[in-house]
């Protein structure tokens, strides 16, 4: 499949984010944070780093750049949409996903490898939803975290509603929350199951020279909702 | 032009890790008697229409899940 992955003012991920889509069996180009024409492009990474220096809050500008107007067409379409840390920062301000990301509880960036859980995500749209055979069972991955604003937070309500419907996609183990995220919440995902955001960074965890190739299930759970 | 002051504040019942930390320093300082510290931000602006602040804030200062925003016209 052809992945895209934007680059904004401030992104520091986005070569990562080429390789790892590389290495799963994709081709991927850049897309500039001013570009809108996503043309040839299945999926969409929102890399990590801190658009636009992450002004006023992370992610809030970079969610009025031209790119991420097409990205949310693509994600209203169905396509496949994954924001990494940065990314999913600026999928929560764009209203793609649920919750908010708060400062670290400890208030320290916090840089090392996490244990997550992969939940399944709900059968929505029948066949397509591959992160349900992909991730069948509740799978541990060992993927890296580097954040200094990872809380995830929603309110009660929006948490149960979330967790009916499947929309919890991974969760950090025990003992491997570092930032004090609600219900040990990592990763989540939008109804349908094609858009998906998550802090820690799989896209660091393809090469066995890194310790860990766990990350590339995260990016093979959503081809199945490539067009 | 109008001019006007936007504060954004953490919404009650949110952890605020940033308040926390300037409350837990206070002491060493030689403050006593000082608590329920908040950090926010605070945006000043000029407008020609400070009716559409209400939405400007909504949509792009705050984000009004985890903040609330209190407008003051100056």
């Amino acid at each position: 499949m052809n992945w895209g992955v934007l680059q904004f003012p401030g992104s520091c991920d986005e070569r990562d984010a080429l390789n790892a889509c590389r290495v799963v069996g994709g081709e991927a180009r850049l897309i500039w944070h001013e570009d809108r024409d996503l043309s040839g492009v299945d999926g969409i990474v929102v890399p990590g780093g801190f658009s636009y220096g992450d002004y006023l809050r992370a992610g809030a500008i970079a969610r009025f750049s031209p790119a991420m107007e097409a990205v949310a067409e693509l994600a209203a379409a169905g396509g496949p949409v994954l924001g990494i840390c940065n990314g999913f920062q600026v999928l929560c301000e764009a209203g793609l996903l649920p919750g908010a990301l708060l400062r670290n509880a400890e208030l320290r960036f916090v840089c090392k490898q996490a244990d997550l859980l992969a939940v399944p995500g709900p059968v929505v749209d029948g066949p397509k939803s591959a992160d349900i055979e992909r991730f069948s069972s509740h799978q541990r991955l060992s993927i890296p975290i580097k954040h200094g604003e990872g809380r995830y937070y929603a309110p009660d309500e929006v948490l149960d509603e979330m967790e009916a419907r499947g929309q919890v996609a991974y969760r950090y183990a025990e003992g491997h929350n570092a930032n004090g995220s609600v219900r040990d919440i990592a990763g989540v995902r939008n109804e349908r199951g094609n858009v998906v955001g998550l802090m820690p960074h799989p896209e660091h965890a393809v090469d066995p020279l890194t310790g860990s190739t766990d990350g590339r299930k995260v990016f093979e759970a959503l081809e199945g909702f490539a067009a | 032009m109008a001019r006007a002051r936007v504060l954004i504040r953490p919404k009650a019942g949110i952890l605020d890790p940033q308040g926390k930390a300037v409350e837990r320093a206070l002491p060493a300082l030689g403050f006593e008697g000082i608590g329920q510290v908040h950090v926010g931000r605070m945006v000043e602006l000029e407008a020609e229409d400070l009716d559409q602040l209400g939405e400007l804030c909504e949509r792009l200062l705050a984000n009004p899940l985890i903040e609330d925003y209190e407008i003051q016209p100056l």
